[in-house]
């Protein structure tokens, strides 16, 4: 019961603490004479777009019927076209190509589009960063002297150099060199970089797995790729899987230095938006949201297959 | 080779050094006839167990031969896999699957070596699990039984390859005692089935009761070997008459 009671103390000055930080950043923009404008943000994840609707028929106006708008042609035949809102009243003379209204739809706004693209490119880039991984993985366990030093100076490489430079020589080196697109060429670079921390992350997970596992199976007459199929990753999945997560999660941080080689994922839209609306504060935190509503899921998807992996250990 | 036909296994002259320097196997020669249950006896590190994971080559030698069903297993150019098919082996630490259930435990290596259909595979687990006497936990994962239960599917998965010998390590030791009386009895029907077995055991009274024939084993060396009347009534070596007043 006390012990409640201060959980709940804590928890209050808990959220104390965030309010108090918030109002701090709001007090310290006044000193700037930051004039913050959220009203605006929205427009930028989805706005409402009109689309002019023109004739295709030269006529008079006869009135509207059921959202459309009803003209009678010249040859005196009817016709009616779908417009949300005319812009013309009725008995109105129109010609082929005039403008009789507009329609309203909603459109993904530039953050959103940056961030659709940031899923996809992060993806793409998951799934050949899984497979770099798990195949030089795989290759510094070897006992083959080649594949070991292969992977061991790949791994080394990659680790030992900034992203944003191997981003630069993937796409004006590799990327030119096979014709990659930018989309390609990012996706590839990423994958690359992330491929070498997963095979780490994998190759320890293997090698976590008691020699007895490899026995058995090897007693049963099983060969290599059936052992490591069957038996040893499915074992070293499990026990890797919240690295793997946090690698992932990494990845997709990571893939806002994409915007250096233009791709229009969330951070250069990010940078666009605020060249065109003068309102950086807004922008960024809004990014930085999208990118943790993002990484936030993933992290919870781990959790969740983590607890339900757990059944059979 | 003519002379070995009626033998099942044969070693001969095997000699086996670890990278760290230990000489683990001295010239040790054995010849296993079919049906016949070999019970393997010796001190701590006397190279039991590294003698009999070399018959199913989980460990290689350096000098020396063995034929098992008159294939030399010791020729690298030899297709392991198909010959360890027909040698299940029973592990002192179980090593069941932890990923998988009891039934796929049995079923899974059926499957993929012996390329058996998933029906077929699952009424002959079926079979040795009943045998084995843990039918009833087939749906269970391994975490959720205990060592004696857990070496009864190891069993039943190695029984379950119709393999041609077993070889047992110490397959009682890591159990609580209460649990290997059980493991023997399944251990010495197998021999009365006319299972061919080499099993390396600390158990006198298993050996005494279900060995054809007993090896004593010491420092890497076979010092003595006869039937259980003879090892255990009339030791010929010190060495071996120590051992047995030491266990005893
Ligand atoms: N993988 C290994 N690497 C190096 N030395 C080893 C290895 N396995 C066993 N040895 C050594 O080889 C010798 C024989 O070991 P082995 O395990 O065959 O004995 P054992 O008779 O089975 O003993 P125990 O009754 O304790 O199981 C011992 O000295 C042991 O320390
Ligand atoms: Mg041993």
């Amino acid at each position: 019961m006390r012990r409640n009671r201060h959980t709940l103390l804590w928890n209050l000055a808990f959220v104390l603490v965030l309010v108090g930080i918030g109002f701090f950043i709001y007090k310290s923009s006044l000193k700037i004479n930051y004039s913050w404008n959220w009203r605006a943000v929205p427009s930028y994840l989805v706005y409402k777009a009109q689309q002019e609707i023109d004739s295709p028929v030269q006529g008079i106006v006869k009135g509207f019927k059921n959202g459309k708008v009803v003209i009678e042609t010249i040859k005196g035949n009817i016709v009616a076209f779908k417009v949300e809102h005319p812009t013309l009243k009725k008995g109105a003379v129109v010609d082929a190509g005039d403008e009789i209204g507009y329609n309203t739809s909603y459109k993904a706004g530039p953050l959103l589009m940056g961030l659709y693209m940031t899923i996809k490119v992060s993806v793409v880039s998951i799934i050949m960063a899984l497979v770099i991984g798990l195949i030089t993985g795989l290759m510094r366990i070897s006992d083959n002297p080649l594949f070991k030093n292969l992977s061991t100076v790949y791994i080394e490489i990659i680790r030992g150099t900034p992203l944003l430079v191997q981003i630069f020589i993937v796409y004006f080196f590799i990327g030119t060199l096979f014709n990659m697109t930018r989309f390609i060429a990012g996706a590839f670079a990423l994958a690359v970089f992330e491929g070498a921390y997963i095979a780490e992350i994998i190759r320890a997970g293997i090698q976590s797995i008691p020699r007895g596992q490899t026995e058995a199976s090897l007693a049963l007459g099983m060969n290599y790729f059936q052992i490591m199929r069957y038996i040893i990753i499915p074992q070293a999945f499990k026990r890797v899987l919240p690295a793997l997560a946090g690698q992932f999660i990494s990845l997709i941080k990571d893939s806002s230095l994409l915007s250096v080689i233009s791709i229009t994922e969330l951070t250069k839209a990010g940078r666009e938006v605020v060249a065109s609306t003068f309102s950086p504060f807004e922008v960024w935190f809004t990014v930085a949201a999208l990118y943790f509503v993002v990484t936030y899921s993933l992290s919870l998807l781990d959790r969740y297959l983590e607890r339900r992996l757990a059944g059979d250990e | 080779m003519s002379d070995n036909g009626d033998y099942i296994i044969v070693a001969e002259n095997v000699n086996k050094t670890y990278p760290n320097g230990v000489k683990a196997l001295r010239d040790v020669s054995l010849k296993v006839k079919k049906g016949e249950v070999v019970v393997i006896i010796g001190a701590s590190g006397s190279g039991k167990t590294t003698f009999l994971r070399t018959i199913n080559q989980l460990e290689t030698v350096d000098a020396g031969k063995i034929i098992v069903e008159g294939v030399d297993v010791t020729d690298p150019k030899t297709n392991l896999t198909k010959i360890r098919a027909d040698i299940g082996m029973v592990f002192q630490h179980f090593n069941v699957f932890p990923h998988l259930t009891v039934l796929e435990n049995v079923m899974l290596a059926q499957i993929l070596v012996r390329k058996r259909k998933k029906e077929e595979a699952r009424q002959i687990a079926m079979e040795f699990l009943t045998k084995v006497g843990i039918a009833d936990k087939k749906d269970e994962y391994p975490t959720n039984l205990s060592g004696g239960q857990k070496q009864r599917v190891a069993i039943a998965r190695a029984l379950a390859m119709h393999p041609k010998i077993m070889l047992f390590d110490e397959a009682t030791s890591a159990l609580d005692p209460e649990m290997v009386g059980g493991i023997l009895d399944i251990m010495k029907q197998l021999a009365r089935e006319g299972k061919t077995m080499v099993v390396v055991t600390h158990e006198m009274g298993f050996a005494r009761e279900a060995a054809d024939r007993i090896v004593y084993m010491d420092s890497g060396k076979i010092i003595e070997m006869g039937t259980p009347e003879e090892i255990f009534n009339n030791p010929k070596t010190d060495r071996l008459k120590q051992f047995l007043s030491q266990i005893l």
